[in-house]
């Protein structure tokens, strides 16, 4: 009798409220509007973090990635009268010290960019061309998604061999396959020997200003040979050569816990070693305990802004529920007289707030849940469902209904029968 | 004669219900002592604002005596908490309305069988008695039907339904034809004598003359107080064989 009970409660609640179907309804929206939003920022938040996370994860967690930079002009040192030289950057010296003399560094690798242009047959493109040893496959987490990566040989060879980034070969091969095929690089012919898989795109932060995602390696003895480290730049119309040992030293950690260490090892050893500026250090670990923490100061942003929504969602349905309440004073009157206990009254009112917060809540996932996919279809930003929030965002909405359900059942439980069967 | 049917249904003892306006204390039932025997049907009558009202919410458990005792079926309600009183009226009270009182968003059935609903253990065959009921009254046929598509006769029936639905030991009624044409108000009062003639113990106020006629016994009131009682001016038929 005791469920029956409960089912005869809310069937006479749902009859209740559809006697007045639209004040229901706008009563519903605040709960409706506050979990969709809540699911649906909690969905693209995720994304973007994840998308970010991706990111700097793929630069390695247990790496610490040293870069030059072209320092402030006045720092430059050399130059002529047309003809300037500009001498900055990373060295063999750097290189050398890090690999040999830091604790608990793994492995260590060059690269060498070369400012060139790659052609195939009438294509032309403005890569990332890189020389750098086969390790950096490994370290970097690449992936080759046809024929190879640099090998040894090609390094002890000085092999006028490359490999093609996923974007690059699409640019450059839009049809056929380029393993084995000639490009080039500059004035010489390079063949092509393998593609790797393109990494998630970059923001540019992480990945050196406005350069696109095509990636090309050649092995790092070729592009000494060819280039040695004198290289010309076009800039704003005039020649500008630049010298430039390495352009970027991976250095992987062997142990995760002591990247902050060589971090600041190599922090200290290049501060102590170059008069100038001219390096920037990348620690993708901090990078991803800062991306935490952004995501962390999001999340409580966005709770609060999910709590005030909630808190005016069920001030609206309490409102309206006092308004019931005094409307219907003389049903309560009559039920009270035919010998509804106190009880009886609280959880007909109540169950009636909750009905409405939990339609309101269940409408609410149902569009919290619809929205990311559209974000996504339209905008093209990645969004992530946690299962989590949509069944917290439903506990909550009932349990405002509950909360701001209690007053107005209460009001309603201790009227005086008498005076609420001579209302009028 | 059981030993039940000698305990009275409804004895009031020296009950007072006093109402505090601002300065003044307006004393609507004044030191009230009355017994209500099983199987009589009374009609209370008096002039506006004699406490014929006020009279009947104690009588159904709706209103306290601010002093005195008031025994239902024997037992005394003075010490009763709301939870028991509530249980009481569910169980021993019928009540039957001037303005019917139906509840708009349930049916004829349902509204009938409102009182049982509120049981602490409902029958089992509840929906069988109000089917029942309906019938009696005429309204087998109108079960799902919602008050608003009912006329005032038909509602009143309802309501008279509703209120045997518990099988009461007091039936009370408040100005119950009030609302209506005479003819209809004659079918209702029809109703009541069947329901007398059935045994049902009936408290009816009224200030209609000729309603007043129609009972068993009438008692006169006047400013909280009994003024006047007649007994059997009308023949019990049936009702104490
Ligand atoms: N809630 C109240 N507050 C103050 N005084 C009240 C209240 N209810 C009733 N009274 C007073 O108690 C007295 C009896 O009222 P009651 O309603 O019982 O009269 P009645 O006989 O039913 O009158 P009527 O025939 O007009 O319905 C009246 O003087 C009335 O003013
Ligand atoms: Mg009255």
């Amino acid at each position: 009798m005791k469920h029956s009970t409960l089912a005869r409660t809310v069937k006479l609640g749902i009859s209740s409220l559809l006697l007045h179907k639209l004040r229901s309804l706008l009563t519903t929206l605040g709960v409706l509007f506050g979990t969709s939003s809540v699911i649906a920022m909690l969905a693209i938040g995720e994304g973007a973090s994840e998308e970010a996370q991706e990111q700097i994860r793929q630069l390695g967690s247990r790496n610490v990635i040293l870069r030059s930079v072209k320092p402030r002009e006045d720092f430059a040192t050399g130059g002529g009268q047309s003809v300037r030289v500009l001498s900055y950057g990373l060295t063999e010296e750097d290189l050398g010290r890090i690999a040999e003399t830091f604790p608990g560094v793994a492995r260590v690798v060059p690269v060498r960019e070369i400012y060139e242009e790659v052609r195939f047959s009438d294509r032309m493109l403005n890569p990332r061309v890189m020389a750098t040893l086969p390790v950096y496959r490994d370290v970097t987490g690449r992936v080759v998604s046809e024929g190879r990566f640099l090998t040894d040989q090609d390094e002890v060879g000085v092999a006028n061999v490359c490999v093609l980034s996923y974007e690059a070969s699409r640019y450059l091969f839009p049809v056929a396959s380029p393993i084995g095929e000639e490009i080039k690089i500059g004035a010489d012919y390079y063949t092509v020997v393998g593609t790797t898989l393109d990494r998630v795109r970059q923001q540019s932060d992480l990945a050196g200003a406005g350069k696109s995602s095509a990636e090309v390696f050649i092995p790092l003895e070729t592009g000494r040979k060819w280039y040695g480290n004198m290289q010309v730049k076009l800039r704003a119309g005039s020649r500008e050569m630049e010298e430039v040992e390495l352009h970027e030293i991976v250095v992987e950690v062997e142990d995760p816990a002591n990247v902050e260490f060589v971090a600041n090892a190599c922090r200290e050893m290049l501060k102590r070693n170059h008069k100038q500026s001219d390096y920037e250090i990348v620690v993708p670990l901090e990078l991803l305990m800062r991306a935490e923490e952004t995501k962390r100061i999001f999340n409580i942003v966005l709770g609060s802004i999910a709590s005030i929504s909630l808190l005016v969602g069920g001030i609206g349905i309490m409102n309206v529920m006092l308004a019931t309440v005094t409307e219907r004073t003389r049903e309560i009157g009559i039920r009270r007289a035919l010998g509804a206990k106190r009880h009886h009254i609280v959880s007909q009112f109540l169950v009636e707030c909750v009905v409405l917060s939990v339609g309101g809540g269940l409408l609410g996932v149902a569009l919290g849940l619809a929205t990311p996919l559209v974000v996504e279809h339209y905008a093209e930003m990645r969004t992530i469902i946690t299962p989590t929030a949509p069944i917290l965002a439903f506990l909550i909405s009932s349990g405002v209904g509950v909360l701001f359900g209690i007053y107005p059942a209460w009001r309603a439980a201790t009227m005086d029968p008498v005076e609420a069967l001579r209302h009028e | 004669m059981s030993e039940a049917a000698r305990v009275p249904v409804a004895e009031l003892i020296g009950v007072t219900r006093e109402y505090r306006m601002g300065q003044n204390l307006v004393r609507a039932l004044d030191d009230f002592s009355f017994t209500f025997g099983r199987g009589e049907y009374w009609a209370v009558m008096g002039s506006s604002g004699s406490g014929k009202s006020t009279l009947l919410n104690v009588l159904g458990c709706v209103d306290r005596p601010t002093s005195g005792d008031y025994k239902v079926d024997g037992v005394s309600t003075a010490r009763l908490d709301d939870d028991e009183l509530s249980e009481l009226r569910s169980r021993k009270l019928g009540f039957v309305f001037q303005s019917y009182n139906l509840i708009p968003q349930l049916n004829v059935l349902e509204n009938i069988m409102v009182p049982l609903f509120y049981q602490d253990d409902p029958p089992d065959d509840g929906e069988e008695r109000a089917r029942k009921l309906a019938e009696r009254v005429g309204l087998a046929r109108r079960l799902d039907h919602r008050p608003a598509e009912l006329s005032g006769g038909q509602q009143q029936r309802v309501a008279i339904a509703r209120a045997l639905v518990n099988q009461p030991a007091l039936v009370l009624a408040d100005e119950a034809t009030g609302n209506l044409d005479s003819a209809t108000a004659l079918e209702i009062l029809d109703l009541f004598d069947e329901l007398h003639a059935e045994g049902r113990t009936i408290v009816l106020v009224t200030h209609e003359l000729d309603v007043g006629e129609r009972a068993q016994h009438v008692l006169r009131l006047k400013d909280g107080r009994i003024e006047s009682v007649a007994r059997g001016q009308r023949s019990a038929a049936g009702a104490r064989a």
